[in-house]
Parts: structure tokens; C-alpha cells; sequence
């Protein structure tokens, strides 16, 4: 009986793929074990092993070819004798099981009706742009700024050798070499201490963690050591480094692997906490955040780092951190969000604006130091929020936006502002539990036309 | 590595009069500080935690006289001692104490938290051994800036036992950083003995399995701290990665001023003030050799008095912190130089 091989998912948040090389021919005997291909991700190369016994009867994706969905079948497996079946090859594949992410941006030319007056303040019209990924644009960040300052080096597990547990570090270890890209053992709380005491001696390290949820170990180092001491000193010595990595949930890896840490940091004076949507915020505030004065936390996203964006091609290109980004301007209510979760808040948009309603969508950039002032112009405006994040509804980023609110633009209120978070849940990992436990951008439409009144 | 018995006996036919007394005048500055701070704790003019040195001065003066211009140090919240043997002003450290605008961090740091960039002092940390990734971390800087300056990392006996520990041990010994780190064994980790919070009681020889070199020192003898100090810091600057000194040292005060220190028995504490005062240790061995008189202690004596009732005139006259330092320190605002 012939047997289908299909692309295989090779990381948590793969949905596609790149066939690069097929190490087998029709016509081999294949045996379990045998490497069959090598497919690359957008993480690393990976090889791509034989369960199944079987002879090649074909081979369905060329070398090469791009965006191979995963499930989709790649090849077939014949026993001796047996002919290739006819109608096969065909997709059979099923949606992959990872929460569905959003259309692949279209940057600003698919842009709709409202006005975009305030929408793009980051660069000039004639700058020339360039597709990047969030992944791309995080290495470049911190490649120019290691280029700029030899004080500034980058520390964690994996990011010298293997170019980044993420990805995100390649080629830097080439380019810097192992003096200022370092490997560090798996010890979250010593090599977190030893960054911090590094910067109390003049470095500007850069702390890689594998994701922020390994951050717990070494929160004592953040929060004691780096965000106090400069207070503690009066003024004699603080810590200009950076802590950064993948925050809150990818995908299927459970309660322990999925945590957004945003509503914590922001709670911490003596930190900065900047959390980027797209890949020029990405470059422009992680720019920032390496030349600030300060210890940053900068939380990225797994699921954004294969993202593509439009990023300007400019020798310097910074974003200031307090500064909020209208990413679409609209009269009927204020959605602000931060991070991944301008996906949903975007995605929100879109389905409102088929209906007549005009949202005005606010990525703030930096929750700590955080442009209250923009979301409350926005209020003023609209007379109603919706607040957009993936972490847990007690003590969230959107209950101290909603405070904000209340306390400083009560009488522009014409509906209580609605806070939409994740569920109030340990992260859960079946599929279908974990698309429940996080936010929809349905949940966001249902909000919206709440204090709408729809 | 066989633990190195300090030479003090050999050392002492050598140590000059000028350095017995500059021992002597640095120990008792630091005994008659605290005693001061004590004091000025029980008429409420210092609050919270207060920490005191006494019975544990010759470490860090012996180990400062190993020390050279630029070597770095860095301890845990028991950091008086350490601020005055490293030069400090103590004035600067009274007025922290007392929470005034002449502290060294304007008052806003207190007895567990003080600095100073200029006498390469880091602190004065109050979580139980997290001061020790960070003196890895100074160590590192020095290394990567090329420099071969050292840093010493004080810890005591009770922080010996925190995981961060060995996570820097690791790092310091794979990445030969220039680290000396000081175990205080004071035998008191604040209520619970050595014997009751660990097994292995030699604490050094925990480096071994992370291939660091180390050696328990005598921490009543300052010429013996300051002789292993010396070996410490010659591994360290030659490039071979960090060192342990477990010092073995005793606590005369309670872990801290609140402490009723009913864990041990006055006799003990009268045995070992007795018979191992480092502050006697020294006097002694000036007046036997005959490198000072009667007089000439009791004239250091009086002058050391002089300078810490200064200290604490000090402490008591300066301001309360202006209320605007609330809000200042909290972010640096200036964008640092390129290195």
C-alpha cells in the first residue's frame, strides 16, 4: 500500500517550509531512520528522517521549492511492485493545528478608507523600504549597535554556536567573534548576575533568555540588582543592558512555555520595557533600548519573529521609547494594544470597518515609559477603548490603561472600557483548549461593538 | 589542592611597625565605627537593618592590604567594614546609616545599600548571595576591557549554600575571570550554625569540583588574610581564572541589631574575645616586638575615637534628603560614551 509523506512541522510555530534538498531518488528503498530531506525552517536546516519502509515511487515537491505547507504531501512510498497511485500528490492538508496567525501583512498599500494623516511618523516619505523579518531586523539591531559601540555584547544560551536557539544571533558570532558573543551553560540566575555586574563595570551587555519564562530564575537579578541599584546609589552607578527574548505564548508548548511577562516588568520603576509588534519597531527599539541608560526588557514574540514588515533602509534608524504609533486611524473607538497583540486589534479592524465602525488602533511601543498621551487623545476622541493583550486579566497592562482612563478622561467616557486578555487560565495544550485560553480577534469585534453600542 | 596553612608565623618576623600599626588603626576604626552605629541604633537615629562587623575586621583589612589601585569589591549587606578598610569616608558611611542627605547614596540607600564608584566599591547587596554573579560580572568587564585588575567577592557562610553561587562558580572557572571569592565563615548563617545547614563544612573545597583553587585562612590573623591574599590575587592576575579564600572568622554581635542571639552561648562568644581578637592579635604582637608603647596605642586609640564621634556628629547634623530625591536616580538620563 502506497504511503503519503508529508511536510513535516519541524518547531512549535512552523506552518510552512522550504524543500531544500531532497537526499533520496525515485526508485530507493527507504528504510526507517534514512534521511530522506533536508527541509529548512525559519529557524535552521533541519534533516527529515524516514518512519516508514517503502521504495520512492515519486517524489512530488521539487529541490528548492518554497513555502511548503505543512501536511502537504511531498512524496510517496511504494512497496515492491506496487505503481504509484494515481491522484495523489494532491493537498490533503488540514489546517495546521497551530493557532491560525494573521494574513501575511500587506504593508501599507492594502491600507483602507481612513485617513492616514498621523499614522506613519517612524521615517520620511522618500526613504526607500525593505522586507524584513522581525527575526532579521532583531539581528541587525543589535549587529549595527555591536558594530557602533565595542562596550555592547551579547550573552545566552545558544547564541553564539548554534546562531541562536530562535535564529536571531546568526552570524553574529562570525562577524564579533566569541569575546562579544558568548555562550553561556543553562544558568538563567548566574549569567543574568553576571551581565548585570558587567554593566556595573562599564559593558553594555546584551542577556539573551531562551524565552522570557526561564527570566523567573534570574528576576531577582533584574529587579534587585539591574532596576535598583541606580536608585539605591543615589545616582553613583546603574546598569545599561538589555534583557531580551521571546515573551508569551507560541504554540502547543503548555502552561510553563506560554506566559506574558508584559503587566509584570511594567510594574517595576528603574526598568524600561519595550515590546515590539512589527520588524521596524523591532530594529528601531531594540536601537533604542541598547543605547538607553537603563536596564530595558524587551520582549519579543516567537510567533511575530517570522513576520515580514516593511523596515526603511536608513544608516541609523532608531524609535524614541514613550512614543506610541497610531497604526490606524479611525473615530468610533480606541483600540491599544502592544506587541502580538496588535494582531488581533488589526485583524479587529479589518472585520469593523466592513461594518461601518472606524477603529483607531494604538501600538504603544513601550509600556514603561508608556505614551498615556496618545491613548488619551485618542479617548477624547472616540469616547471608547478596547484594550488588546495576550496575558492574564488580573493586574494587566489594560487594567492600569483602563485606570489611566478613568482618572484622567472620565467625562469622555461614553462606555466603560473593556479590557480583552488571555484567559484566566494556566496555559492548556491541546489544540483546541489553547485557541479558547488565548484571545480572538473576534473577542475583540464583540468588544468594541460593546462600548459602540452595536 | 591541599589547602595552604597561612605563613602568619613566618610572616610576622618581617611585617614592619609601620604596617602592624596601619592594621591596627584600620581594625579598631572599623570596631569603634560600629560600635558607634550600634549605639546610635538603640537611640533610634538608624533604623531597619543594621549589620555589624565586630569580631570580623581582620578580614577585610588583610585583604585589602593585598589589594592594588583599581582592584574591585563587592559584598552582601554586612559591608561596613569593607566601605571603611577601602578608604571610604566614614562620615559618608554614617550618614547613610542614618538616612541623611550626606550618606554616600543621599540617604537612599541605608546600611545595606552603599556605593562608591570612586573607591571601586560595589555594594553592599541585600539578597543573600546575589552579590556574587555580580562580582563575577566586574570580574568579567576587567577581563574583556583587558585590564588585570581583580575583584574580591565577599560572601559568608550562609550564602555559600545559594545555587547562584555554583552558576557563577561554573561561568568564573570556564571563563578564567578574575575573581577572588571570600568566604566570611563567621559560622552563623543569621541563626543556624555551620554544623546545622551543611554537611560538608569546608566550604573552599566546593570550588574543587569546578576546578578553582582555594584555601581556608585563619581570618583572626590579618598578616595570615593578607599573605593568602596576596597568593589569591597573584592567581588571578596571571590570568589563571578565580580563587576561593574561606576565611574563617566569628561574629561578636547578633546577625543583626534585632537579633537576641539565642542560638549560641555568651561563653562562646566570651572564648573566642578571649582568646582570638584580631584587634588583641595585633596589639599584641606591636607591643611584644616592641614596634609601639602603651601610650602609643592609646594615642591611636584616641584618635580613632576622634574620627568616628566626627563621623557621627556628622551623621546626626546632615539634612534629611531634600523630599524631590524621591523622584530623582530612578532613570539615568544620560546617554553613556562610546567605550
Amino acid at each position: 500500500m502506497a504511503t503519503e509523506i508529508l511536510m513535516p512541522a519541524l518547531s512549535p510555530t512552523m506552518e510552512e517550509g522550504t524543500l531544500a534538498k531532497w537526499l533520496i531518488k525515485e526508485g530507493d528503498t527507504v528504510s526507517s531512520g534514512d534521511i530522506m530531506a533536508e527541509i529548512e525552517t525559519d529557524k535552521a536546516t533541519m534533516e527529515f528522517e524516514a518512519v516508514d519502509e517503502g521504495i520512492v515511487g515519486k517524489l512530488l515537491v521539487a529541490e528548492g521549492t518554497e513555502g511548503v505547507k505543512v501536511n502537504d504531501v511531498i512524496a510517496i512510498l511504494v512497496e515492491d511492485g506496487e505503481d504509484v497511485p494515481t491522484g495523489t500528490g494532491e493537498s490533503k492538508a488540514e489546517p495546521a493545528p497551530a493557532p491560525a496567525a494573521e494574513p501575511t501583512p500587506e504593508p501599507a498599500a492594502a491600507a483602507p478608507a481612513t485617513p492616514a494623516a498621523d499614522t506613519s511618523p517612524d521615517w520620511d516619505a522618500d526613504v526607500e523600504l525593505k522586507q524584513t523579518t522581525v527575526r532579521e531586523a532583531l539581528r541587525d539591531a543589535m549587529a549595527e549597535e555591536m558594530r557602533r559601540d565595542e562596550a555592547v555584547f551579547l550573552m545566552g544560551e545558544e547564541v553564539a554556536e548554534y546562531q541562536g536557539a530562535y535564529k536571531i544571533s546568526q552570524g553574529l558570532l562570525d562577524e564579533f567573534g566569541a569575546k562579544r558573543v558568548i555562550d553561556t551553560p543553562i544558568t538563567e540566575h548566574g549569567f543574568a548576575g553576571i551581565g548585570v555586574g558587567a554593566a556595573f563595570g562599564g559593558l553594555k551587555p546584551i542577556v539573551e533568555f531562551m524565552t522570557f519564562n526561564f527570566a523567573m530564575q534570574a528576576i531577582d537579578q533584574i529587579i534587585n540588582s539591574a532596576a535598583k541599584t541606580l536608585y539605591m546609589s543615589g545616582g553613583q552607578m546603574g546598569a545599561q543592558m538589555v534583557f531580551r527574548g521571546p515573551n508569551g505564548a507560541a504554540a502547543r508548548v503548555g502552561a510553563q512555555h506560554s506566559q506574558d511577562y508584559s503587566a509584570w516588568y511594567m510594574q517595576i520603576p528603574g526598568l524600561k520595557v519595550a515590546i515590539p509588534y512589527s520588524a521596524a519597531d523591532a530594529k528601531g527599539l531594540l536601537k533604542s533600548a541598547i543605547r538607553d541608560p537603563n536596564p530595558v526588557i524587551f520582549l519579543e514574540n516567537e510567533i511575530l519573529y517570522g513576520k515580514s514588515f516593511e523596515v526603511p533602509i536608513l544608516d541609523d534608524f532608531t524609535i524614541p521609547f514613550g512614543k506610541a504609533k497610531i497604526e490606524r486611524a479611525g473615530s468610533d473607538v480606541t483600540i491599544v494594544s502592544f506587541g502580538i497583540g496588535l494582531t488581533y486589534a488589526l485583524e479587529a479592524a479589518e472585520k469593523l470597518a466592513e461594518d461601518g465602525i472606524n477603529a483607531e488602533v494604538i501600538n504603544l511601543r513601550t509600556l514603561r515609559p508608556m505614551d498615556t498621551e496618545t491613548i488619551l487623545a485618542s479617548v477624547r476622541k472616540t469616547n471608547r477603548c478596547v484594550t488588546v493583550e495576550e496575558g492574564w486579566p488580573q493586574g494587566s497592562v489594560g487594567g492600569y490603561i483602563s485606570s489611566v482612563i478613568m482618572q484622567q478622561a472620565f467625562d469622555y467616557l461614553d462606555a466603560p472600557v473593556i479590557t480583552c486578555t488571555g484567559k484566566d487560565v494556566p496555559m492548556p495544550y491541546a489544540a483546541n483548549l489553547e485557541k479558547h485560553a488565548l484571545l480572538t480577534s473576534d473577542e475583540v469585534v464583540k468588544a468594541c461593538k460593546d462600548v459602540t453600542y452595536r | 589542592m591541599p589547602a595552604k596553612k597561612a605563613a602568619a608565623k613566618s610572616a610576622k618576623s618581617n611585617v614592619s611597625a609601620e604596617e602592624l600599626l596601619g592594621h591596627y588603626r584600620e581594625m579598631l576604626l572599623i570596631r569603634r565605627f560600629e560600635e558607634k552605629a550600634g549605639q546610635l541604633y538603640g537611640m533610634g537615629l538608624i533604623g531597619g537593618f543594621c549589620h555589624l562587623y565586630i569580631g570580623q575586621e581582620a578580614v577585610v583589612v588583610g585583604l585589602e592590604a593585598a589589594a592594588d589601585e583599581g582592584d574591585k569589591r563587592i559584598t552582601s549587606y554586612r559591608d561596613h567594614g569593607h566601605m571603611l578598610a577601602c578608604g571610604m569616608d566614614p562620615k559618608g558611611v554614617m550618614a547613610e546609616l542614618t538616612g541623611r542627605e550626606g550618606g554616600y547614596s543621599k540617604g537612599k540607600g541605608g546600611s545595606m545599600h552603599m556605593f562608591s564608584k570612586e573607591k571601586h566599591f560595589y555594594g553592599g547587596h541585600g539578597i543573600v548571595g546575589a552579590q556574587v554573579p555580580l562580582g563575577a560580572g566586574l570580574a568579567f568587564a576587567d577581563k574583556y576591557k583587558g585590564n588585570d585588575r581583580v575583584t574580591f567577592t565577599y560572601f559568608g557562610d550562609g550564602a555559600a549554600n545559594q545555587g547562584q553561587v555554583y552558576e557563577t562558580y561554573n561561568m568564573a572557572e570556564l571563563w578564567d575571570l578574575p575573581v577572588v571569592f571570600v568566604i566570611e565563615n563567621n559560622q552563623y548563617a543569621m541563626g543556624t550554625s555551620v554544623q546545622r545547614s551543611t554537611k560538608s563544612p569546608s566550604m573552599w573545597k566546593r570550588g574543587v569540583a569546578y576546578g578553582i583553587p582555594g584555601e581556608e585562612v585563619d581570618g583572626m590573623d590579618v598578616l595570615a588574610v593578607k599573605t593568602a591574599g596576596e597568593r589569591a590575587i597573584k592567581h588571578c592576575r596571571s590570568g589563571k581564572g578565580p580563587y576561593i579564600l574561606e576565611v574563617k572568622t566569628y561574629r561578636y554581635r547578633g546577625h543583626s541589631m534585632s537579633d537576641p542571639a539565642k542560638y549560641r552561648t555568651r561563653e562562646e562568644v566570651q572564648k573566642v574575645r578571649d582568646e582570638r581578637d584580631p584587634i588583641e592579635h595585633v596589639r599584641e604582637l606591636l607591643l611584644t616586638g616592641k614596634h609601639a608603647t602603651e601610650d602609643d596605642l592609646k594615642a591611636i586609640d584616641k584618635e580613632i575615637k576622634a574620627v568616628v564621634n566626627e563621623a557621627a556628629e556628622f551623621a546626626k547634623e546632615s539634612p534629611e534628603p531634600a523630599l524631590d530625591e524621591l523622584w530623582t536616580d530612578i532613570y539615568a538620563t544620560e546617554v553613556q560614551q562610546e567605550a
